[in-house]
C-alpha cells in the first residue's frame, strides 16, 4: 500500500471533525524536533481528549520520532491516554485506610452499576473508572474521588445517589 | 589519554583514564559477572549484578558504569557485594520461569551461566510469573517475553547499532514490557529481521523461528530431493558453536556432516554468489554507460532491504535489482537443476544454511518464486544446523573432510569473501576490472574495503574513470551514508551494504559469542579460505559460464531477468 495511502485511511477518523486541523496547526509550528514530544502529546492530547493511535502515527512523522519510542513515552507516563476518556473520572483509592475500611464493597457497587472494570470506559463516555493510590484524605476513608470532588465515608448504598450528580 | 592508578582487590592497574571499573577489572584478573552489559554495547547499568565497593562511596557502584578514578580503590568480593549481587540475581530469577531444559538458550544462557557462577541454590522469594502472549509474528524470530529479564540489550542494539528503532520500553515497575509497540508484533513493525537482538539477547527472551523440524521431516520423507546450499560465513562460524578455534574454516567437515544429516545434495550459496558478481557487474557496467540509476546499491542482505524499503524509499531504484545468492540459488534448484537431472521441481525440498535470520524473512517473500514454487523452502540458521548435528551426535571434528556436489558446488574465492563486509566490493572489482580493461587485475586483495571499520572508501581506476566505492555494514552506518547520497555530500557509483555489523560473519542467525574479537576471526577464516583457493574470480567459474552456455545465455539476458532478478516494494516509515 501507497505511504499516502496508508496516512489518509488512518486519518480518516480524526479529519471529520476539524480537530485534525488543529493537530496539523500545531506540528507546523517551529516546534518540530524530538525534544518536543513530550509537550506536542500534550497538546495533541488536548485537542483530541486522547491519542489516537492515528495521531501519534502523524505525530511520530511529523517530528522523526520512531513509534516504538512514542510509545514507550505514551505508556510510561500516567498522564497520557491512549482510549477515549469519560466526561466524569472516577479515582477510587487503594490505599491501605481505605483498603481497611472496605473500599473494596464500594469497587463492587460501582462496577455493578457502571458495568466497567477498574482502567475502564462506559460505553456512553459518562464515566471513566480508575484507581489511584493514597489521595491524602485517609481521615474520611473509604474515599472515592469524582473529577475534582472527594466524596468520603462512603458506603456501598450511597453509590447511586452519587453517580446520578454526574452527567 | 592519561593513565590512572587504580586499586583492584589490593592489586594496582594502571588503566585510561574514561575506563570504566569493570575494564580495570579485568586487567587486574577479575572477571566481574554482569548481565545487562555487552562489550558490543553502550552501557547502560540497568541489572546491578557487577556491583562492586569503592573506598569512601556511600553506596555500591555498578561497575561497568562507573569510570575509574586516579588512586580508586575497588573491592570487588565482599561479603557485601556477593550479597549484594546474589539478592539482585534471585529477585531476577523470582519472576522469571525456570523452564531451561526446553529452552532455546539451555546452556548458552547469561542467567543461567550467572546462577552457576553465582552458586544459587535455591530461591527464597516468591516472585510473580508474566504471562505475556507470545509474538510469532515473523518468520524470522520469535519473542517470549515472559522471559524477559529487562536488561535492554535489544533495545540498544536495534537503535543505536542498527537505528531501527524498533524495540522500547513500554509502561512501568511490574508491568513493563520491552518489544515493539503494544499490539504490534515484530513482523507489523519497522523491525528488520536481523536477529541482531536475537544475538545481543542474553537469555532466550528473542530467538530465531526454528526451521529444523520441518527440515528433519523433509529428509525422512523419502519422495523429496532434500538439497542444502550454505552461505560462506557458515563454514568459518560452526567451529566455536562445536568448541572448536572461532573463525577455524571447517568447509570440508561441514559438507560431510551435512550429508550425514541426511541431504540429498550439498551445494554452496558461494556458486550463486559467482553469478551475482556476473549479474550485478554488467548491470554497474550498463548503469556507469548509460547513465544511472547511480549510485549502485548492493541487494544482498534482505535485512538491509526491508530497511530501505521502510526508510529511503526514495532510493529503491538504486538497488541492484538482483536477488541475493540465496535466492539465485532458490530459482535455479527447481529449474535448471530439476530440468536437467529430471526431477520434478514439487518433489525438490531447497534448504539454505545461512548466518542470517532475515534470510527466513526474505525466503518467505511473496515475489520469491520464480520457479512456480516456492524458490527456498526453509532457511536455516547456523545456529540451528549446530543443533541438527547436535541432535545426531555427530562429532564433526572426527568426520574426513568431504567435497560440495556438482554443478552448484563450483565456487570461486570471490564467492568465499562475499561472507564478510567489503567481500561483495571487492568481488565485484576482481571481475569488473577485467572485463574493462582486458588486464589482468594487479592485487586481489583491495585492503581499502576490508576490516570491520564503520564506513570504508575507495576509489578505482577503470580505463580513466574514476569510480567511487563506499562500503559500509550495520544498518545505523548504512544510513549514514544513505543520508550523505541524500545532502548530495557524496557521489558514489558503487555502494556495498551488508545489514549486519562485520556482514553476514556478525550474522543475526550466527552463533552466541559473547566476545568482542570473534568477528575479526571469522573474516580472518574468510581471507584464509579465499587466498588458499585457485579460482579467485567470479567469472573464472567454469561452472557459471557453463549455466550461461547452457541456459541463461548472457548475464541481464531476459531469462537471467526472469529468475535471477527482482523488485522492491516501499514500506511504511512509522
Ligand atoms: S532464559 Fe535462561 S534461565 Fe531462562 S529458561 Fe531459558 S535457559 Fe533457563
Ligand atoms: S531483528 Fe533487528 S530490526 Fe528487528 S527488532 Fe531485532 S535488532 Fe531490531
Ligand atoms: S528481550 Fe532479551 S535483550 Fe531485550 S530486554 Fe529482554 S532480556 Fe534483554
Ligand atoms: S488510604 Fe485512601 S485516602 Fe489515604
Ligand atoms: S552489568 Fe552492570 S548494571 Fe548490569
Amino acid at each position: 500500500m501507497a505511504l499516502e495511502q496508508v496516512k489518509l485511511e488512518k486519518c480518516t477518523e480524526f479529519i471529520s471533525d476539524g480537530m485534525y486541523h488543529k493537530l496539523e496547526a500545531l506540528l507546523q509550528k517551529d516546534k518540530k524536533s524530538p525534544e518536543m514530544l513530550i509537550f506536542v502529546l500534550q497538546q495533541a492530547q488536548n485537542i483530541y481528549g486522547y491519542l489516537p493511535e492515528a495521531v501519534l502515527l502523524r505525530i511520530s512523522e511529523a517530528l522523526d520520532v520512531p513509534k516504538a519510542k512514542i510509545y514507550g513515552v505514551v505508556t510510561f507516563y500516567s498522564q497520557f491516554h491512549l482510549k477515549p476518556r469519560g466526561r466524569n473520572v472516577i479515582r477510587v483509592c487503594q490505599g491501605t485506610a481505605c483498603h481497611v475500611r472496605g473500599v473494596s464493597r464500594i469497587v463492587g457497587k460501582i462496577k455493578e452499576e457502571l458495568g466497567v472494570d477498574v482502567g475502564e470506559t462506559t460505553e456512553d463516555l459518562r464515566f471513566t473508572f480508575e484507581s489511584v493510590a493514597c489521595i491524602g484524605a485517609c481521615g474520611l476513608a473509604p474515599v472515592v474521588m469524582i473529577n475534582s470532588d472527594t466524596h468520603g465515608r462512603l458506603t456501598a448504598d450511597k453509590v447511586p445517589l452519587i453517580l446520578s450528580l454526574y452527567e | 589519554m592519561e593513565i590512572v592508578t587504580v586499586k583492584i582487590d589490593g592489586h594496582d592497574v594502571q588503566v585510561d583514564r574514561g575506563a570504566t571499573i569493570l575494564d580495570a577489572a579485568k586487567l587486574a584478573g577479575v572477571k566481574i559477572p554482569t548481565l545487562c552489559h555487552h562489550p558490543m554495547l553502550r552501557p547502560d547499568g540497568a541489572c546491578r549484578i557487577c556491583v562492586v565497593e569503592v573506598a569512601g562511596a556511600r553506596n555500591l557502584a555498578a561497575a561497568c558504569v562507573m569510570p575509574v578514578a586516579d588512586k580508586m580503590v575497588v573491592n570487588t568480593n565482599t561479603p557485601m557485594v556477593r550479597q549484594a549481587r546474589r539478592v539482585n540475581l534471585e529477585l531476577i530469577l523470582a519472576n522469571h520461569p525456570l523452564a531451561c531444559p526446553s529452552c532455546k538458550r539451555n546452556l548458552n544462557c547469561e542467567l543461567q551461566q550467572l546462577a552457576l557462577d553465582m552458586g544459587v541454590s535455591e530461591i527464597p522469594y516468591e516472585g510473580r510469573k508474566r504471562e505475556l502472549e507470545i509474538d510469532d509474528s515473523s518468520p524470522a524470530l520469535i519473542r517470549e517475553p515472559n522471559k524477559c529479564i529487562y536488561c535492554s540489550r535489544c533495545v540498544r542494539v536495534c537503535s543505536d547499532v542498527q537505528s531501527v528503532d524498533a524495540l522500547s520500553f513500554y509502561r512501568r515497575g511490574f508491568d513493563t514490557e520491552v518489544g515493539p509497540p503494544p499490539g504490534v508484533g515484530l513482523m507489523d513493525s519497522v523491525c528488520v529481521q536481523c536477529g541482531q537482538c536475537a544475538v545481543a539477547c542474553p537469555v532466550g527472551a528473542i530467538y530465531e523461528r526454528s526451521a529444523v523440524d520441518d527440515v528433519w521431516q523433509a529428509i525422512s520423507d523419502p519422495k523429496k530431493h532434500v538439497i542444502v546450499q550454505t552461505a560462506p560465513a557458515v563454514q568459518v562460524s560452526i567451529a566455536e558453536a562445536l568448541g572448536l578455534e572461532p573463525g577455524l574454516p571447517m568447509t570440508g567437515k561441514m559438507a560431510a556432516a551435512l550429508r550425514r544429516l541426511g541431504f540429498d545434495k550439498i551445494f554452496t550459496t558461494e556458486f550463486t554468489a559467482d553469478l551475482t558478481i556476473m549479474e550485478e557487474g554488467t548491470e554497474l557496467l550498463g548503469r556507469l554507460n548509460n547513465g544511472g540509476p547511480l549510485p549502485l546499491i548492493t541487494s544482498c542482505s534482505p535485512g538491509w532491504i526491508k530497511f530501505v524499503e521502510h526508510n529511503f524509499p526514495e532510493f529503491l531504484e538504486n538497488l541492484s535489482t538482483c536477488k541475493s545468492p540465496q535466492q539465485m540459488f532458490g530459482a535455479l534448484a527447481k529449474t535448471f537443476y530439476a530440468e536437467k537431472h529430471g526431477i520434478d521441481p514439487a518433489n525438490i525440498y531447497s534448504v539454505s544454511l545461512m548466518p542470517c535470520t532475515a534470510k527466513k524473512f526474505e525466503a518467505a517473500r511473496q515475489e520469491m518464486n520464480a520457479s512456480g514454487y516456492r524458490d527456498v523452502d526453509a532457511v536455516l540458521t547456523t545456529r540451528e544446523l549446530v543443533r541438527m548435528i547436535k541432535e545426531a551426535s555427530l562429532d564433526v571434528s572426527k568426520l574426513d573432510d568431504e567435497e560440495f556436489d556438482v554443478p552448484f558446488g563450483m565456487l570461486s574465492g570471490a564467492a568465499t569473501i562475499f561472507g564478510t563486509t567489503g567481500g561483495v566490493a571487492e568481488a565485484a572489482l576482481r571481475t569488473i576490472y577485467e572485463l574493462v580493461t582486458g588486464e589482468e587485475i594487479p592485487t586481489f586483495e583491495y585492503e581499502a574495503v576490508r576490516g570491520l571499520d564503520g564506513i570504508k572508501e575507495a576509489t578505482v581506476k577503470l580505463n580513466n574513470v574514476d569510480v567511487k566505492i563506499a562500503v559500509t555494514s550495520g544498518l545505523k552506518n548504512a544510513r549514514e551514508v544513505m543520508n550523505r547520497i541524500k545532502s548530495g555530500e557524496a557521489d558514489y557509483h558503487f555502494i556495498e551494504i551488508m545489514g549486519c555489523p562485520g556482514g553476514c560473519i556478525g550474522g543475526g542467525g550466527q552463533p552466541i559469542n559473547g566476545g568482542s574479537d570473534y568477528r575479526t576471526k571469522r573474516a580472518s577464516g574468510i581471507y584464509q579460505i579465499d587466498a588458499a583457493s585457485t579460482i579467485r574470480k567470479s567469472h573464472e567459474n567454469t561452472a557459471v559460464k557453463q549455466l550461461y552456455k547452457e541456459y541463461l545465455g548472457e548475464p541481464n539476458s531476459p531469462k537471467a531477468h526472469k529468475l535471477l532478478h527482482t523488485h522492491y516494494t516501499p514500506r511504511n516509515r512509522y
